[in-house]
């Protein structure tokens, strides 16, 4: 059936093919026998040409041994056959037709033709067309690709013809793009190419706006009358789109107007025309100035030594005569307009799309930020304890997720694994510090400042000695590669999607743990009066302990989360430590939503600052800083404040 | 008045002469004017602690008397070191430019130096205008001025707005190390106009001078024995009168001060103003010392180092702030420069150049913990007395 089907296309695309009960393969390309013996790029096109054009069902077979370097010519009688190399050395011929055996033959019998890679590049294009409707969709596939990578106006009707009998609803829509998109670029019909480019407008495809740029490519003609052409536009001298010298340069390129002398040939002229170290009568030391040296150049010009300057008047007069226009190279004025039309429509919708892209990415930043600060809400929003060695716990995490892969080499199980290793890890690295260090100096914070951060500058040293200071992978499960694309604008990795998810469960953890656990209750209890709370038969020291270990052990898990697409590095912490700080601050002390909105602000500002100026994202995090420099004026205390006596001080 | 405030401070009687015992055997050893027993690059070691003792006068000032914890002093220092640093670059520039075009037949114009000395500065980044900052680079006083001014002016802006609106404490400290990340990343870029993360060097070159650098070095370590004094003179000055007395009434209860009447947030203005610029000075005496600057200079991990100088000499006492300077840089720089003899453990080599950091970061946890006075403390248990107003 499917055989059938595709004989059915065969025979529609090659409509010919009556043709082929007469003529034999080795007839056309007897036919042809000299201009594929002499087989050069500049020659052979007729006779692939002819080829194709006998319509005969082997042809297909033919191109491809002859550009496989098998087809073999007889020396006896010039006939051409594919030849198999036997055990004895000689050649067993088949002729094209029937695939008959012809016998065998001496390789000093025979010729081969061994076609360059221009004429195999040849060959290659007008195989296209059948591997259009090869039975084999990879096949099929692959002949899209090769039209669409360099599309020929001979391509577009084969390629037409193609599509009638596709079966597979994935080539047929790539067939179809392609062929709107070759109508516009190669139809003869004008009518055809601008309802091709209507059908498309407003498409967000790369290869819509490349196939529309060469059809509204310009190219700047200098006239004195109005040239007959379809004109983009006329352009005014001394505008932005045209400069004053812009302009001039045009003129001498066009040979209308003298070159201008500039310094360096002026001084060149000047150099060797130095007489007894005088020029034109102007001492030579004395020529240390423009002015200076203007005025001895007028000298060489008075005495037909040099070339006369060209004034600025000169210029106005010249720039006067004549008019100056970009000139489409497409002649149809109904098809540039379209065009137009089309390519502002589409991009009206990339500019849509990429505003919904970089709010995505200001999300996904956002997000970022939100899981590196929120162990630190808990520490310092609800503790008011400034953790320094914050950042080194987010790469303790990281590095444990690292160890771990060592260790389990399926990722998916790994990740499993680290999550609750590394909050381990760290939730004791916490407590360690809390009972260590922090406990002794809750009552002075500056110090908890200080000392934390000599914990952090040790800590990541230590991971330097250990890990050494490159680089260290933690490698994303499978599952979690690639990106989702939603077009050709907009998409989002899938583990940026991991991590927003992440934030979020983190978020609701934080929440259910506050709100809803007696730790949580404890916790707010002895932040807002420790010794009313010990009273009540809390013990705030392990309170403290506790409520430290957790925020370091949230750390710990965004270590992991953080690794899996930034580097692992000793230093990776300290890149995040003071945008942690920000963000909580910039929320407001003491509130999860508060830090969720200032990580929010942080990252959607920090990515508007890259779309503006997107060459540097260094310029956006010197602005944001000064952003929130000038934000904490407004709102000392951040976006959510605490009011009354849970504020504090 | 001034014989009255150095007889209340012996201290710094006793400072300015160790001091200048200082300077004068280094000037003996050194290879400049001296016997040659300490090496020229060493002579520069010591100069530039010097000037690190200065900022850390300045920050024994704003943090240990009017407790402010600033994490942001050393962008005070790079700036400082970027404004003398585009004269000594643009100066010596414009020599080999100069000297480079003469040798052409026709002599140079004002705008072909011009382009040359662009194009040598700004190559780098893919520039050769001068960016407007440079107006003033080829002035000496100019720049000079530009090295107290425009830290001063900085601080002035950041702190007007800062204490304006009563951030204190740690939200202080955060903003301050965000305005320092925030300077350095601006530094980073090439389109800041002072040449990007290349920063700007060949500073140890003096315009239009032929000495030696064993010479020059001396020259520099004789200034920043100088500026250390002043600025040592000056602080103690400015700590020991009635200003002194409001700035460590702040330090200990700012509620009360302000109750009293005191403007705080001027007092404050002043003295984050005042150490800025002291700060800048510093900087402008480091640096060509040191040969380089660039953006890394003032990251945030400058200052808290400073921070971290300062806690261990001793906060609140300005002879504390240079012990611990000088101790903790000085043996920093043998730890880290390779000088220390391994540990073997047998299983395990001990590289100071690796665990001087780690050892460094779990000292000062110890001296927060256990020894808030620092090294300054010490001497308090020599001297077995108090200081009550340091308390």
């Amino acid at each position: 059936m499917k055989t059938l089907l595709l004989a059915l296309c065969f025979a529609l695309s090659l409509g010919h093919s009556a043709l082929a009960q007469t003529r034999s393969v080795q007839d056309v390309l007897q036919s042809q026998r000299a201009l594929i013996e002499e087989s050069s790029r500049r020659t052979i096109g007729p006779a692939i040409d002819a080829l194709v054009a006998s319509g005969l069902p082997q042809i297909q077979k033919v191109l491809e041994i002859w550009q496989a370097k098998d087809m073999w010519q007889r020396k006896a009688d010039g006939l051409f056959f594919t030849a198999t190399k036997e055990a004895d050395g000689t050649y067993r011929l088949r002729d094209f037709d029937q695939g008959a055996d012809v016998g065998t033959a001496a390789a000093s019998d025979l010729r081969q033709l061994k076609p360059n890679s221009g004429v195999r590049a040849m060959i290659a294009t007008a195989l296209v067309q059948f591997q259009l409707s090869d039975p084999d969709v990879a096949k099929r596939a692959d002949a899209l690709d090769s039209i669409a990578r360099d599309p020929e106006v001979a391509l577009l009707a084969p390629l037409r013809a193609s599509i009638k009998g596709e079966t597979d609803a994935d080539i047929l829509a790539r067939k179809t793009r392609l062929e709107r998109l070759m109508s516009m670029a190669y139809d003869s019909d004008v009518a055809t190419r601008v309802a091709a480019i209507n059908d498309m407008s407003g498409d967000l495809g790369v290869d819509f706006r490349a196939t529309l740029n060469p059809i509204l490519s310009v190219t700047r003609v200098v006239s004195k009358t109005r040239p007959e052409a379809n004109i983009a536009q006329k352009l005014i001298v001394g505008s932005d789109a045209l400069t004053r010298d812009a302009a001039y340069a045009l003129l001498v390129a066009a040979g209308d107007a003298p070159v201008e002398i500039t310094a360096d040939a002026r001084d060149a002229t000047l150099e060797a025309h130095i007489d007894g170290g005088r020029v034109a009568g102007f001492p030579a030391a004395q020529l240390s100035t423009e002015v200076a040296r203007d005025a001895a150049y007028d000298a060489l010009v008075a005495r037909d030594l040099a070339a006369p300057r060209v004034t600025q008047a000169d210029i106005d007069a010249s720039l006067a005569t004549y008019r100056f226009f970009d000139v489409y190279a497409e002649p149809s004025q109904a098809v540039t307009d379209a065009a137009e039309a089309a390519l502002a429509a589409s991009e009206t919708r990339v500019a849509i799309s990429q505003a919904a892209d970089l709010g995505l990415d200001a999300l996904s930043l956002a997000s970022i930020y939100f899981l590196a600060a929120i162990g630190l809400a808990i520490t310092f929003g609800v503790m008011g304890v400034i953790n320094m060695a914050h950042g080194e716990f987010i790469m303790m995490g990281a590095y444990t997720g690292y160890v771990v892969q060592m260790f389990v080499p399926n990722h998916t199980v790994s990740i499993l694994i680290s999550v609750p290793l590394a909050f381990a890890v760290t939730f004791a690295a916490g407590v360690a510090l809390e009972r260590l260090v922090v406990r002794w100096l809750y009552h002075r914070p500056l110090e908890t400042l200080l000392a934390t951060f000599g914990v952090s500058i040790a800590l990541q040293q230590l991971a330097k000695n250990i890990f050494g200071t490159q680089a260290r992978p933690l490698t994303s499960p499978p599952w979690l590669d690639g990106a989702w694309v939603i077009n050709d604008v907009v998409s989002i990795s899938y583990i940026r999607i991991a991590i927003f998810i992440l934030a979020l469960l983190f978020l609701a953890l934080f929440l259910f743990i506050m709100k809803r656990t007696r730790l949580g209750l404890e916790t707010r209890a002895v932040t807002q009066n420790p010794r009313m709370a010990a009273s009540m038969g809390i013990n705030p020291d392990r309170v403290n302990m506790l409520t430290f270990g957790l925020g370091s052990g949230i750390a710990g898990i965004a270590g992991v989360a953080i690794g899996l697409f930034a580097k692992v590095t000793s230093e990776m912490g300290s890149d995040y430590i003071v945008q942690s700080f920000m963000t909580v601050v910039v929320g407001g002390v003491g509130n999860i939503w508060g830090t969720l909105a200032g990580a929010a602000m942080i990252g959607g500002f920090q990515k508007g600052v890259e779309f503006l100026n997107p060459s540097n994202t260094l310029a956006a995090q010197t602005y944001m800083i000064i952003f929130i420099i000038i934000f904490i004026q407004f709102r000392p205390r951040g976006i959510i404040a605490l009011k009354g006596r849970a504020a504090g001080d | 008045m001034n014989r009255s405030f150095i007889a209340r401070n012996p201290s710094v009687l006793i400072f300015l002469a160790l001091l200048a015992l200082f300077t004068l055997v280094v000037t003996g050893l050194s290879e400049g004017f001296g016997i040659g027993f300490i090496s020229t690059s060493f002579v520069k070691v010591l100069g530039k602690t010097l000037c690190l003792c200065l900022i850390a006068i300045a920050m024994d000032l704003i943090w240990g008397y009017t407790g402010i914890l600033s994490l942001g002093h050393f962008a005070f220092f790079g700036l400082g070191g970027y404004m003398i640093g585009m004269w000594l670059m643009y100066e010596r520039t414009r020599q080999i430019v100069e000297n480079a075009l003469s040798e052409g037949v026709l002599p140079p114009t004002p705008e072909e130096i011009e382009t040359g000395i662009g194009n040598q500065i700004f190559g780098v980044v893919g520039s050769s205008d001068f960016p407007l900052i440079w107006a003033f680079a080829d002035s000496f006083v100019l720049q000079l001025a530009f090295v107290v001014l425009v830290p001063g002016i900085l601080a002035l802006v950041f702190g007007w707005l800062a204490f304006r609106s009563r951030v204190t404490g740690v939200y202080l400290s955060i903003l301050t190390q965000a305005m320092t990340l925030g300077l350095s990343l601006y530094l980073f870029q090439n389109a800041s106009g002072l040449r990007g993360n290349n920063g700007l060097s060949g500073l140890q070159n003096l315009p239009g001078v032929t000495a030696p650098q064993s010479v020059v070095s001396l020259w520099f370590f004789w200034a920043s024995a100088l500026a250390l004094a002043l600025g040592y003179l000056l602080v103690a000055w400015v700590v020991s009168g009635k200003f002194g007395s409001v700035i460590r009434g702040i330090r200990d209860n700012e509620a009360r001060v302000r109750f009293l009447g005191y403007s705080v947030e001027t007092y404050k203005l002043a003295v984050f103003t005042l150490t800025a610029c002291i700060s800048g000075i510093a900087g402008a005496l480091y640096y060509p010392q040191a040969g380089i600057i660039n953006p890394a200079e003032v990251a945030p991990i400058a200052s808290i180092y400073l921070a971290v100088w300062v806690a261990i000499g001793g906060r609140g006492r300005l002879y504390g702030a240079v012990i611990g300077t000088a101790f903790v840089s000085l043996v920093s720089s043998w730890f880290t420069g390779g000088q220390a003899p391994d540990v073997p453990l047998g299983f395990y080599t001990v590289k100071w150049v690796d665990w001087w950091l780690v050892l460094l970061g779990l000292s000062f946890v110890m001296v927060t913990l256990y020894a808030p006075k620092g090294i300054g403390g010490l001497i308090d248990l020599l001297k077995r007395k108090r200081k009550d107003a340091d308390a």
